[in-house]
C-alpha cells in the first residue's frame, strides 16, 4: 500500500524509540568498563553495548535516508526533550543488580520487537531486524543465565535481584508507551504495536522469573512509567547527554 | 598496554638468584632456554624465575586493568558513532587482555583474587603511565597511539621470551594492540590537522604526555645487577634504554611530520651511532609516582577498590564451596 504522511510519520517514531532507547543503553551498559563484579561482565557488558550503539546507528541510518539528519547530528546535538527513549534505558547503571534486571527486561523485548519486525513492510528495517535478532539472542542468554545463577547463588543475590525486579518493572512496563500511530502502523504492515509487544514479553519473562524463583509485580496493577516516548524524561537523561557531546560540542562541524 | 617490568633486587647479591638452586637442574633449564624452548608451567623453574614472572605478569594484567579507567572516562564523550565504537571496543580490549594475564599468572599458582587484592592494597605495581590524568579527548588519542605503541615496543620482545603461557598471551595481545596503535594513530591525525582548536588540544597533550611516555620504558639498566641473568634466562629481553631507542626511531619521525612538536629541545637522532639523544627525564618524579605519590595514584586504586566492593556479592554468589581452586593449565 501507499503510504501517507502519518505512515511515514510512525515510522520515523517507531525508528527514533527504537535507536534512542540502543543509543542510551548501550552508553550505559559501556559505563561498566572497568567497573565490573569480574572482569568476564566488564567484557559481556561491553560487548552489548558495542551492538546496541552498532545498531542505533543502522537505524539513524534509515531515518537518514527518510529524510532525517545524519546520524552523528541527530545523535549528538539533540536535547533529552527530543529524545524518545524510555525512562528504563536512561537511568544511571546504579548497581550491578539493577544493571542486570534492566538488561534482562528490555534484551527480552528487544528480541521479541525484532522478532515482530522481521516481517514488516518497510525492507531496509525488515534487513536490520533479522540481523540483529541473531545478536540478541546472545544478549538474552547472556540475562538469562546471570538471572538464573544469581537465584541460586546466596540469599543476598536472590533478594538483591528480586528488590531489583519490584523496583525496575514499572519502569518496564514503560517501554511499551502506546505512540499516536498505533493503528497507522497495524493497518500499513509497519508493526503489530506495543499493546501484542507488550503482551508477547508478559508471556516472555513472567513464566521464565517464575522458573528462576523470583516473584513478578502484577502487570495489571502496576502503574506504568510514561512519559519517554514523549520526551518527558527522568533528571538523568539531560547529564548524560551533556556528557556524551561534551567533545562534538567544541566544534560540531570538525571532522573527530 | 605496559611498558617495562620494575625488576626489584631486593638488595641482594648478584649470585642470589639461583644460589639455592641444584646445579644440574639449573644447567638444564639454561641450555632449553638457549635453545629456544619454551617453559610450560609443569616443568621444573629456579625459584627466582617463577617469582619474576609472577611479577611481570602480574604488573602487566594490572596496567591493564588500570589503564582502562583513564581512556574509559572517555568512552561516554567520544565524539562521534565512529570513535565511541572504537574506543568501547578498544578498551574492551584492554580488560580483555587483563583477563589474559591473569590466566598466565596463575599458571604459575597466584589467584587472580590473591593479585587482585595485592593490587588494591597497594602491594603491587602496574605501569607509572597510568597515574596521570586523561584530561582531554587529546589525551585519550595520544594514549591509544603512543602508550600502545610503546607497549607493543615492549611486549613484541616480551613474546620472544621463555615461558610460554605469557609469550601465548602476549602474541594475542600484540596482534589487537596493533589495531589500537592504528585507531589511536588514525585518531591524532584528525586532531593534527584539524581545526586551530583540535591542533591546540592535541599539542597541549603530547606536551604533558612526553615526560611519562619517556618515563614508561623505565630508567636505565645500569643499575639493576639482575638484569644479566634474566636476560639469560628470557625473562627480560632487551634493555629498558633499548626499547625506548627502538620507540623513539620509529615514533618520533611520525610525530613531526604531522607538525606537532616535543617539548625536548634536545631530542635528535645521532646519525654516527644510530641512536636518539635527548634529555634525561626526571628520574626522581617517575620514583614518586611509582612509590605512591603520582597524581592519580590514589583515585585509581579507589575506584579499582570500589568496585571490587561493589561486586562482592556477585562474586560471592558464584562460589559453590564443593569447587576448589584449579590453576589453569596454560
Amino acid at each position: 500500500m501507499e503510504f501517507t504522511d502519518k505512515h511515514v510519520q510512525g515510522l520515523k517514531d517507531l525508528l527514533y524509540k527504537m535507536a534512542d532507547d540502543l543509543l542510551i543503553l548501550g552508553h550505559r551498559n559501556s559505563e561498566w568498563t572497568g567497573l565490573g563484579p569480574i572482569l568476564e561482565e566488564d567484557i559481556a557488558f561491553s560487548s552489548m553495548a558495542q551492538d546496541k550503539v552498532g545498531q542505533s546507528l543502522a537505524i539513524y541510518e534509515i531515518l537518514n535516508q527518510l529524510g532525517e539528519s545524519d546520524p552523528d547530528t541527530v545523535a549528538f546535538t539533540r536535547n533529552a526533550n527530543q529524545f524518545h527513549c524510555s525512562k528504563l534505558v536512561e537511568l544511571p547503571i546504579g548497581e550491578y543488580d539493577f544493571s542486570l534486571v534492566r538488561h534482562f527486561f528490555y534484551d527480552h523485548a528487544d528480541a521479541i520487537r525484532f522478532e515482530m519486525l522481521a516481517t514488516t513492510v518497510v525492507e531496509p528495517l525488515q534487513m536490520v531486524a533479522k540481523k540483529f535478532k541473531g545478536e540478541i539472542k546472545y544478549h538474552t542468554m547472556h540475562a538469562d543465565v546471570w538471572m538464573k545463577q544469581l537465584a541460586e547463588g546466596s540469599d543476598e543475590s536472590k533478594m538483591r535481584i528480586q528488590n531489583a525486579i519490584n523496583e525496575t518493572f514499572a519502569l518496564a512496563l514503560g517501554m511499551f508507551e502506546p505512540s499516536d500511530f498505533e493503528a497507522e502502523l497495524q493497518e500499513a504492515g509497519i508493526f503489530d504495536g506495543e499493546f501484542v509487544l507488550r503482551e508477547k514479553w508478559l508471556n516472555k519473562v513472567v513464566p521464565l522469573l517464575e522458573s528462576f524463583g523470583y516473584s513478578v509485580p502484577d502487570a495489571t496493577t502496576t502503574i506504568p512509567e510514561f512519559g519517554g516516548r514523549k520526551g518527558q524524561h527522568t533528571e538523568y537523561l539531560q547529564p548524560l547527554l551533556d556528557e556524551m557531546t561534551e567533545v562534538f560540542a567544541i566544534d560540531p562541524g570538525a571532522d573527530w | 598496554m605496559y611498558g617495562n617490568g620494575y625488576i626489584e633486587n631486593d638488595g641482594k647479591p648478584v649470585n642470589s638468584l639461583t644460589v639455592n638452586e641444584d646445579p644440574i637442574k639449573l644447567a638444564a633449564f639454561e641450555a632449553r632456554i638457549a635453545a629456544g624452548d619454551k617453559i610450560e608451567p609443569q616443568d621444573w623453574m629456579p625459584a627466582e624465575y617463577k617469582k619474576q614472572l609472577i611479577r611481570m605478569m602480574e604488573q602487566h594484567a594490572h596496567s591493564e586493568i588500570i589503564g582502562a579507567l583513564p581512556e574509559g572516562t572517555w568512552i561516554t564523550r567520544a565524539p562521534g558513532f565512529r570513535r565511541k565504537l572504537a574506543l568501547m571496543a578498544k578498551v574492551q580490549d584492554e580488560i580483555g587482555h587483563g583477563q589474559l594475564l591473569y590466566s598466565a599468572a596463575e599458571t604459575l599458582g597466584k589467584s587472580r583474587e590473591q593479585m587482585t587484592n595485592d593490587l588494591i592494597n597497594g602491594k603491587s605495581k602496574y605501569s607509572n603511565v597510568f597515574n596521570y590524568p586523561a584530561k582531554t579527548w587529546a589525551d585519550s588519542a595520544v594514549i591509544a597511539w603512543l602508550i600502545d605503541a610503546g607497549a607493543i615496543v615492549n611486549q613484541l620482545a616480551n613474546s620472544k621470551g621463555s615461558y610460554g603461557p605469557y609469550c601465548r598471551a602476549l602474541e594475542r595481545i600484540c596482534a589487537e594492540e596493533s589495531f589500537h596503535l592504528k585507531y589511536g594513530h588514525d585518531n591524532v591525525v584528525f586532531l593534527a590537522t584539524g581545526t586551530p582548536v583540535q591542533r591546540a588540544m592535541v599539542q597541549d597533550a603530547l606536551n604533558r604526555w612526553w615526560e611519562p611516555i619517556m618515563h614508561f620504558f623505565g630508567p636505565s639498566d645500569k643499575e639493576s645487577i639482575h638484569t644479566e641473568t634474566l636476560m639469560r634466562w628470557k625473562v627480560k629481553m632487551g634493555s629498558n634504554d633499548d626499547m625506548r631507542n627502538m620507540f623513539l626511531d620509529m615514533y618520533v619521525p611520525k610525530i613531526w611530520d604531522l607538525g606537532l612538536t616535543l617539548p625536548d629541545p634536545n631530542l635528535h637522532k645521532n646519525e654516527e651511532t644510530g641512536r636518539w639523544e635527548y634529555t634525561e627525564p626526571n628520574w626522581e618524579v617517575f620514583k614518586q609516582v611509582i612509590n605512591g605519590n603520582g597524581p592519580c595514584n590514589k583515585e585509581r586504586l579507589a575506584v579499582r577498590r570500589k568496585a571490587e566492593e561493589n561486586g562482592r556479592w556477585v562474586r560471592k554468589a558464584l562460589m559453590k564451596p564443593e569447587e576448589k581452586y584449579v590453576n589453569p593449565l596454560a
